[in-house]
């Protein structure tokens, strides 16, 4: 019984140190976001700030085109995802159904497209948009998001569509419903919840992504959120940490509370595009 | 003792059932479905393996930005000189160095919490929701966020160290030999998340019956795990692993954020390299060319390792 005693306390021990390693950062950035800079400069910094201000967000604004980000970061990250649920619902719907080469094809190319370095496609991308006049363009950076977000979207969808018995469907068109009723007020209805959160998971991909947006987009007021931060630090690596942390939380608050409404179905539809593949 | 002579799991029902119209050969599809799949297809090919093969196929050309003169057929012009480039083989080192650093402590790492997850223990609903940050976080802000956590001065590393009597602490993202291993934690954390959620759904598809069959049995905790749990949960495991390292291996924002490459190039990644090399040098062409070598490299790391590891699996058969 004893041996039993120290394994579980044991286990408290190694879980209490995974949750210090997960969460010590991000409060670190609270605190720092919250500090005046009187404290930031002190040599002893401590963990709760003595005269917690809001100064830091005012400041961030005021540095950068934070606002501008903002919009721009939205319009890209809700484009995207509507896009990307649009275009990726019926693709995943025929790929669950029916097992033909295009199904294979498809999720050949899931797999491939997470192996290739983004360099190697970022160059065409950025020559071709130029040709179509979408660089520095939010529009451009949309389509992009979309096609990025695709692989990951066509895979919880799938999963989800899996789990819509084609019972219903069939019963449906035995009671003499066309093939686009059956889908919408049979299949459609039942998808929607999984619809959400492929909606959702493909706006945080979008409004967490740098790398596209860094090289694609150039005018200071086009860029979004992640590419202005790091303006924030300036050439010598020197950042002026308040408005730095601040402005890092808040480019973290939308994503953090999505992810926090979705978690399950995420992990759920993961599962279930693995599981029954 | 039964067990060990039969330490697979009983063979699970597998999801045999076809989707309707599967009988009817290899037809590609009727025009209905055509009309669901073009809205995606055509994004697809246009601009994710169109661009694809395009890249390839600069990899072959003297592609530069903003040049007037048309571009030309080189061969493999790109890939000789890139043969004798000793600062772009450094960079791949760090890289490797990295994605191994990176991906093997991340795996250990989240077994490990994934194991905990899967026990009875109280707390686990704020692990769960502990790991969504790292998750859901931008890449820019765990970049901006460990900046702090490092900050010489300002840094709760260094004023951590301090509180303990271990010395003053360093400037860790910019010292030689700091650098790299200071990136490589922030890497792990960040990655953390996603394998520990794969690996833990994983560990509930493992038998639970057997496990209780093996403690009867008398078999110890790592007993257990070699025999029962591992063997289920390899599939998983190999996948995420393989799929991390790759990630791993192309990362980019992180480090540009942490440390832009430096201090003198000791965490300059590849992906880092042949981003200055496209769009500050303008070589489009020499930097396509790096992005095939990464992904040569990479498949033919990759197939080796998995080949090996099936055929380990094997043999434990």
């Amino acid at each position: 019984m004893r041996t039993r005693r120290t394994a579980r306390a044991g286990q408290y021990l190694a879980l209490l140190a995974y949750l210090v390693f997960l969460a010590f950062p991000f409060l670190w950035l609270l605190s720092t976001a919250f500090k005046p800079p009187r404290e930031l400069g002190s040599l002893h910094p401590t963990w709760i700030p003595k005269d917690p201000t809001l100064a830091n967000f005012r400041q961030a604004f005021d540095e950068q085109p934070l606002l501008d980000a903002l919009l721009n970061s939205l319009v890209a990250a809700v484009g995207a995802a509507v896009v990307a649920v649009l275009i990726a619902t019926p693709m995943a719907y025929v790929i669950a159904r029916r097992r033909t080469l295009l199904a294979r094809a498809a999720t050949g190319w899931v797999v491939v497209s997470q192996a290739f370095p983004f360099v190697l496609v970022i160059i065409p991308l950025f020559l071709v948009l130029k040709n179509l006049r979408l660089i520095d363009s939010v529009p451009g950076l949309i389509m992009v998001y979309v096609v990025w977000a695709l692989p990951f979207a066509l895979w919880m969808l799938v999963g989800y569509v899996r789990a819509v018995p084609p019972e219903l469907e069939e019963a449906a068109a035995v009671d003499g419903a066309g093939r686009a009723r059956t889908l919408v007020s049979v299949t459609a209805p039942l998808l929607a919840p999984g619809i959400v959160a492929t909606a959702l998971f493909a706006f945080v991909t979008a409004w967490n992504e740098f790398f596209f947006a860094l090289v694609l987009l150039k005018s200071p007021e086009k860029q979004t959120l992640p590419v202005v931060l790091t303006h924030f630090i300036g050439a010598e690596g020197v950042a002026d940490l308040g408005p730095l942390a601040a402005a890092a939380f808040l480019a973290t608050l939308p994503s953090l509370v999505i992810f926090a409404v979705i978690q399950k179905r995420i992990t759920g539809g993961m599962l279930a595009g693995a599981v029954k593949n | 003792m039964t067990l060990a002579t039969e330490p697979r799991r009983p063979p699970r029902p597998r999801p045999t059932k076809r989707a309707p119209g599967a009988g009817r050969g290899r037809r590609v599809l009727d025009h209905g479905a055509w009309f669901l799949v073009l809205p995606a297809l055509l994004p697809i090919l246009v601009l994710s393996v169109g661009p694809l093969l395009y890249g390839i196929a600069l990899a072959f050309t003297d592609a530069q930005s903003g040049r007037t003169a048309p571009t030309q057929w080189i061969g493999t012009l790109n890939f000789q000189d890139l043969l004798h480039d000793t600062l772009f083989w450094e960079s791949f080192r760090i890289g490797l160095l990295w994605a191994v650093g990176v991906t093997v402590p991340q795996f250990l790492l989240a077994l490990g919490l994934a194991l905990l997850l899967n026990q009875d223990l109280r707390l686990r609903w704020l692990a769960r929701a502990l790991a969504i940050i790292p998750w859901a976080m931008p890449e820019v802000v765990v970049g901006v966020m460990w900046r702090l956590v490092y900050n010489p001065d300002a840094g709760i590393l260094n004023e951590t160290l301090r509180d303990l009597g271990l010395g003053d602490g360093r400037d860790w993202l910019s010292g030689l030999a700091t650098a790299l291993p200071a990136v490589v934690v922030v890497g792990v954390w960040a990655g953390m998340p996603q394998t520990t959620v794969a690996l833990l759904a994983g560990l509930q598809n493992t038998p639970r019956e057997l496990h209780e069959a093996a403690a009867m049995d008398g078999a110890g905790a790592w007993r257990r795990f070699r025999t029962v749990t591992w063997p289920a949960l390899r599939p998983v495991a190999l996948a995420i692993t393989a799929l991390n390292f790759i990630w791993n291996f192309n990362s980019f924002a992180l480090v540009y954020v942490l440390t832009n490459g430096g201090p003198g190039g000791r965490t300059r990644l590849p992906m880092l390299f042949a981003y200055e090399e496209a769009f500050r040098y303008g070589q489009f062409g020499y930097a396509a060319a790096m992005g095939c070598v990464m992904v040569a490299v990479i498949s033919v790391l990759l197939a080796l390792r998995l080949v090996g590891r099936l055929r380990e699996g094997d043999e434990e058969r």
